[in-house]
């Protein structure tokens, strides 16, 4: 087994605008996802938190600086070895028809099959273990379309692990969901690290930063503003620096939460 | 429920899909032989095996009229249907259908454009038609790259629908010009779509396009799942979304354009054959595709048997197609009318 905090991926001056001669949207962004932790983008909207993400998936080129994997540039993995390496679980989904949640689960098997490939019954076990992984297995031959909007993020879950990715990044995972919902949300995020998963989210909600992160990574208008674990970085004052609106972090029963002042 | 569980239940849904798929393909075999031997020599009705061994000018109607005819026909519903499925999934929008990315209008326009200014010939008007179709198209894609607003998917719906727009300007200019005596009813003709004029010759031009296309979309039918997702996702399942919806985009066009020009606007066909089959097949292209295409093909042969065979003059086949289909969309409307809601 690897060392607990050997790096998964990591950015090195990393900026990014996008388009020649537009404003930068992140400036020499460094920092490093340890293996095996829940790493979480905080930030205001419009802080580049997206972008960043999807600077980390590829979809956008660096104008600047390098993203390292296993100590190769990002740029160098092509699209399959990418595919199988990380997966993606996009804030929401619209699903134009009527597919089964397994259907839907087995697309994540793409990386992993030949451009005219289709999923067998191998893959058909891996979809349905990642089901079962995010509590949802009894739903496998619903309509996806029948779907509350909290199963339905599990769906894009399940989807994602179906890939057997090494990092998991999810934008805003529980921006669209209620508190039950949220709170079945982090439940499963915690079970997957503890199942050894790496992962890197987006979240502009203190609650779940707090609830969840092993290192957090705080944003504010393109920089890197903060980072480091939830003592050394995510502070009242910091938030207050970040949003200015008074308030301050308070330990109630030994667990941290955010309170207005 | 337990893994072998699911595995069992996914294999009795593929199991029954499989069987779907042979019984509307058996069905299609015996529908096409019933309707070589169905018309209106010498009586109305089918045609005896003993006369069409004995009568020469019954075998030479049956294997020089009917049969390029009905080929034509069967390709034709395919080609619509699979096309009309693909754009449907990769445009993520259910009321798209195969033409409207310039390329209907764009035939429209090429072959009034013919018959006005160059040549009524079969071979003439049908070049300009798929030359026209295929210029809708590439100016679609085109001023879809000009465009500034909305994503990707959005800017090419605009643009066909804005290219669409400007050749049907141009067919209603080409009407007003046409000579009202010989022109307009040729053209008017076309515009009503039919396989009236199809022979071998005419058949075996579409058949190269007509094939490959076809044969791309269904090589690619578990992946054009993957590809209707959003572009982040599709690109982080390891594909290369906008390359590969390009190429199959074209792949799905060649086979539309190629068919529109022989045998005029046939509506409907590309619009709602797409959601009879996922309705009897799933979402899953692997296969709803197959299976549009086989209910493409009932569908054209069906409605061409009665557009020949109905009176005692031809009734042009997009009238039938369309009347058809709208009652057929009506009916899945009103009784699966609980599935259409969001």
């Amino acid at each position: 087994m690897a060392a607990l905090n050997e790096p998964c991926l990591s950015f090195e001056q990393v900026s990014f605008r996008y388009e020649t001669g537009a404003q930068r949207v992140l400036a020499e962004v460094s920092f490093t996802l340890p293996a095996h932790q829940v790493t979480i983008l905080f930030g205001p909207n419009g802080c580049g938190k997206t972008t960043l993400l999807y600077l980390t998936l590829g979809w956008l080129q660096a104008e600047k600086g390098t993203i390292w994997v296993d100590g190769r540039p990002l740029a160098s993995l092509n699209r399959r070895e990418r595919g199988r390496f990380m997966a993606l679980v996009p804030q929401s989904e619209y699903v134009s028809f009527e597919y089964s949640v397994l259907e839907y689960v087995l697309l994540g098997r793409a990386p992993h099959l030949p451009n005219l490939g289709e999923p067998g019954e191998g893959d058909v076990a891996i979809a349905l273990g990642a089901l079962r992984r995010v509590g949802i297995e009894h739903l496998a031959h619903q309509s996806i379309r029948a779907l509350s909007g909290g199963e339905r993020q599990l769906v894009l879950i399940a989807r994602a692990l179906t890939q057997q990715p090494r990092l998991l990044l999810l934008d805003e995972p529980t921006a669209h969901l209620d508190l039950q919902n949220t709170y079945r949300l982090v439940e499963v995020v915690r079970e997957l690290k503890r199942q050894g998963m790496t992962i890197f989210m987006t979240s502009h909600d203190p609650q779940v930063v707090l609830a969840l992160a092993d290192q957090v990574i705080i944003l504010r208008q393109g920089k890197v503003f903060r980072q480091g674990t939830l003592d050394e970085a995510f502070t009242g004052e910091v938030l207050q620096a970040v949003y200015s609106i008074p308030l301050q972090i308070v330990a109630v029963d030994g667990k941290k939460t955010l309170q207005w002042l | 429920m337990t893994d072998s569980q699911a595995l069992l239940a996914v294999r009795a849904t593929s199991l029954y899909r499989q069987k779907m798929l042979w019984a509307l393909g058996i069905g299609l075999i015996v529908l096409f032989w019933i309707s070589l031997l169905l018309g209106r020599y010498p009586a109305p009705g089918l045609i005896s095996l003993e006369r069409l061994m004995n009568d020469e000018l019954a075998a030479r109607l049956v294997f020089q009229l009917r049969l390029p005819r009905l080929l034509s026909a069967l390709f034709l519903g395919m080609s619509l249907s699979a096309a009309g499925l693909v754009f449907q999934l990769l445009f993520g929008n259910p009321l798209v259908e195969p033409g409207f990315l310039g390329v209907s209008q764009g035939a429209a326009f090429g072959a009034a454009l013919s018959i006005v200014f160059f040549s009524s010939k079969a071979v003439v008007v049908q070049t300009n038609a798929a030359l026209f179709a295929l210029a809708g198209l590439g100016l679609s894609y085109l001023l879809a790259r000009r465009l500034r607003y909305g994503g990707w998917i959005l800017r090419l719906i605009l643009a066909g629908i804005a290219i669409s727009a400007f050749f049907s300007a141009g067919v209603g200019l080409l009407k007003a010009l046409a000579d009202p005596l010989s022109q307009l009813p040729e053209i008017t003709f076309w515009l009503l779509g039919g396989l009236a004029s199809l022979t071998w010759q005419k058949f075996f031009s579409i058949l190269p396009l007509s094939i490959s296309g076809l044969a791309v979309l269904l090589l690619y039918r578990w992946r054009l799942n993957v590809l209707s997702l959003s572009d982040e996702t599709a690109f982080s399942l390891g594909t290369a979304p906008h390359r590969e919806r390009a190429f199959l985009i074209v792949a799905a066009v060649l086979p539309t354009a190629a068919l529109i020009s022989v045998a005029g606007m046939v509506g409907w066909v590309g619009l709602i054959v797409p959601h009879l089959a996922r309705r009897l097949f799933g979402a899953e292209a692997r296969f709803s595709l197959p299976g549009a295409m086989l209910i493409g093909g009932w569908f054209v042969i069906f409605c061409d048997n009665l557009a020949r065979t109905l009176l005692n003059g031809e009734i042009p086949l997009g009238i039938l197609t369309s009347l058809i289909g709208a009652v057929t969309f009506l009916a899945l409307l009103s009784v699966q009318g609980r599935q259409w809601q969001r």
